[in-house]
């Protein structure tokens, strides 16, 4: 499957890896159907399978596992035959059905530019999947986990975030997270995140997840803050926060005037 | 320089350490600047902490280097603690010990106040008296300083760009709230980026801290005001969402500036209170 030196890395990597997200949630599970399933293939004694590696590793705690099934459909894979060259290879290698033979037939860098291509290709298959009925539910767990991390404003209250992309085309932006408190959009924290590619997520995610999840959409707060000097507003700055004010009374009207409840989900927190 | 190595460091006592340097090169004590001791020494700044720290004379000792560690282990080791406190007593502000000769450092049961709680006093008065410092000029300098080097961190929103933060209290008083971050640029507040810094105690920069900032350096404003005004909107395949979908656009006023003509007439309107919608229509 692998090259030696890359698989004691990723053992030793599988080795530390907590019970974070690799959509297994026990650890102590995960070595169990892998067996069986190697088994089933029949073709190497490898426990690990190439997704939970991937998933496993430091950095990847954003991506949840994309069925084989899936990945295997062909029709789900419209249009991204010409993302990477060798597409069937790449497949094969990402659902762990690629010959061993193969494998140890190819040289160092062809070995590396085969991973780095799997890495990308699962990926934009990863932002496809999100956001089926199944990638949706996975999300949903990840995001009640709060593995996406939390909002850093304050009157948020460590309200979880949701991945998003920029752009679709790969290579643009990086990945950027989305509150749904406050609607606006957040660099992730951790450097190892910051740098994931954004079109592995997509840009629709978020707004298919809150449609697709009503209940998880938060109120909203409504407090702002306003720099005081002594206990003193500063002018500017509150004249501002008194318009936004106005703008969100405005917007409450014309909301109500429509019929819309706003004090369930999606309504503000008085 | 971790806490422990420190520590060590300074019980060793054989080579001298300033008690402020050592305590603003603490890991996770990046967000203070250093308070020169002319600035503590003038009792006029000090004016009502003797009431806020318990302990306050032996605190402001330690802070200004003039209790020698070899003395204060004497002490704590049940030594004669009078002359300690007769020679470093230099009938100060204090209330307790303001009468003529210095009393051994003992609470109320007679004990000997333990080291570390006086070393503890030390930091909240040093955190006070930093709050003051960093209003007057030469602080907002030293502060300015390190807010050019990022060392308060950069705003985490995506469309601030990487604004510079300004630590921040909710509260003057010591233990109600931890330190924020205050974004000149979206006018927000954050928590701070890294765990270190979610437990420092906000009075030690001051709820005016901002404002004095942003009011001494006008061109922060400046620059804030011409950064473009980005504002996020979800969108599902290229189409909005609508208003009145649970997940439809709910905040967008919180990033939204005057752009027409008739949005600037409603904001000089609300330049004392908030217009009633009715005298809109």
């Amino acid at each position: 499957m692998e090259n030696p030196k890359e698989r004691e890395e990723k053992q030793a990597s599988m080795s530390q890896k907590s019970t974070d997200d690799t959509g297994a949630p026990e650890a102590a599970d995960v070595e169990m159907p892998d067996v069986l399933e190697t088994n089933s293939t029949g073709s190497s004694d490898y426990v690990e399978l190439w997704v939970d590696l991937f998933l496993g590793k430091k950095g990847h705690e954003y991506f949840c596992d994309v069925d084989t099934d899936y990945m295997t459909d062909r029709f789900n894979l419209i249009n991204l035959q010409k993302t990477v060259i060798k597409f069937t290879q790449v497949i094969q290698y990402m659902v762990d059905e690629l010959d061993d033979s193969t494998l140890e037939a190819m040289s160092r860098t062809k070995l590396n530019q085969l991973e780095s291509d799997a890495r990308k290709l699962y990926g934009l298959i990863h932002a496809r999947y999100i956001i089926t009925i199944k990638g949706l539910q996975k999300m949903l767990q990840k995001y009640r986990d709060a593995d996406f991390g939390r909002c850093p404003r304050v009157h948020c209250n460590f309200q979880p975030l949701l991945p998003v992309g920029l752009h679709d085309v790969p290579g643009i932006d990086c990945v950027k997270l989305y509150c749904p408190s406050c609607e606006d959009l957040y660099i992730p924290k951790s450097s190892r995140h910051s740098g994931i590619d954004g079109a592995y997520f997509g840009t629709s995610f978020p707004g298919m997840f809150l449609q697709a999840f009503p209940e998880v959409v938060p109120k909203h707060p409504t407090k702002r803050y306003v720099p005081k000097v002594f206990g003193f507003e500063l002018h500017k700055q509150a004249q501002l926060a008194r318009w936004q004010e106005l703008q969100r009374l405005k917007l409450e009207g014309e909301l109500q005037h429509k019929g819309v409840d706003l004090t369930k989900n999606g309504g503000y927190k008085k | 320089m971790s806490f422990m190595e420190e520590v060590s460091d300074v019980s060793e006592s054989s080579n001298y350490d300033e008690w402020i340097s050592s305590f603003c090169s603490r890991f996770g004590h990046e967000f203070f600047c250093q308070v020169p001791t002319d600035f503590i020494e003038d009792d006029f700044n000090l004016t009502g902490l003797s009431q806020e720290i318990p302990h306050y004379r032996r605190a402001l000792d330690l802070i200004l280097d003039l209790v020698s560690l070899s003395d204060e282990e004497e002490e704590s080791m049940g030594g004669d603690a009078t002359r300690t406190a007769a020679l470093t007593s230099n009938g100060g502000t204090d209330q307790n010990n303001g009468n003529g000769r210095r009393t051994p450092p003992t609470n109320q049961d007679g004990q000997t106040v333990n080291k570390s709680i006086i070393e503890h006093c030390a930091e909240q008065l040093y955190g006070l008296i930093h709050a003051r410092y960093i209003l007057t000029k030469q602080g907002l300098q030293a502060m300015a300083e390190k807010f050019d080097h990022k060392e308060f961190g950069t705003c985490p929103r995506y469309y601030c760009g990487g604004m510079q933060l300004l630590p921040c209290g909710l509260s003057d008083t010591v233990g109600k709230n931890t330190v924020r971050l205050y974004c000149a640029s979206c006018q927000d507040l954050y928590l701070p980026h890294s765990s270190r810094h979610l437990c420092l105690e906000g009075a030690f920069w001051g709820t005016s801290f901002p404002g004095v900032f942003l009011k001494h350096f006008k061109e922060l404003e400046d620059y804030v005001e011409q950064k473009n005004k980005n504002v996020y909107r979800l969108r599902i395949f290229g189409f909005a969402l609508a208003k009145e979908s649970i997940s439809g656009p709910r905040m967008e006023w919180l990033r939204q500036y005057p752009s027409t003509e008739a949005e600037w007439e409603e904001f000089v309107k609300c330049e004392y209170e908030i217009l009633k919608l009715k005298d809109l229509e």
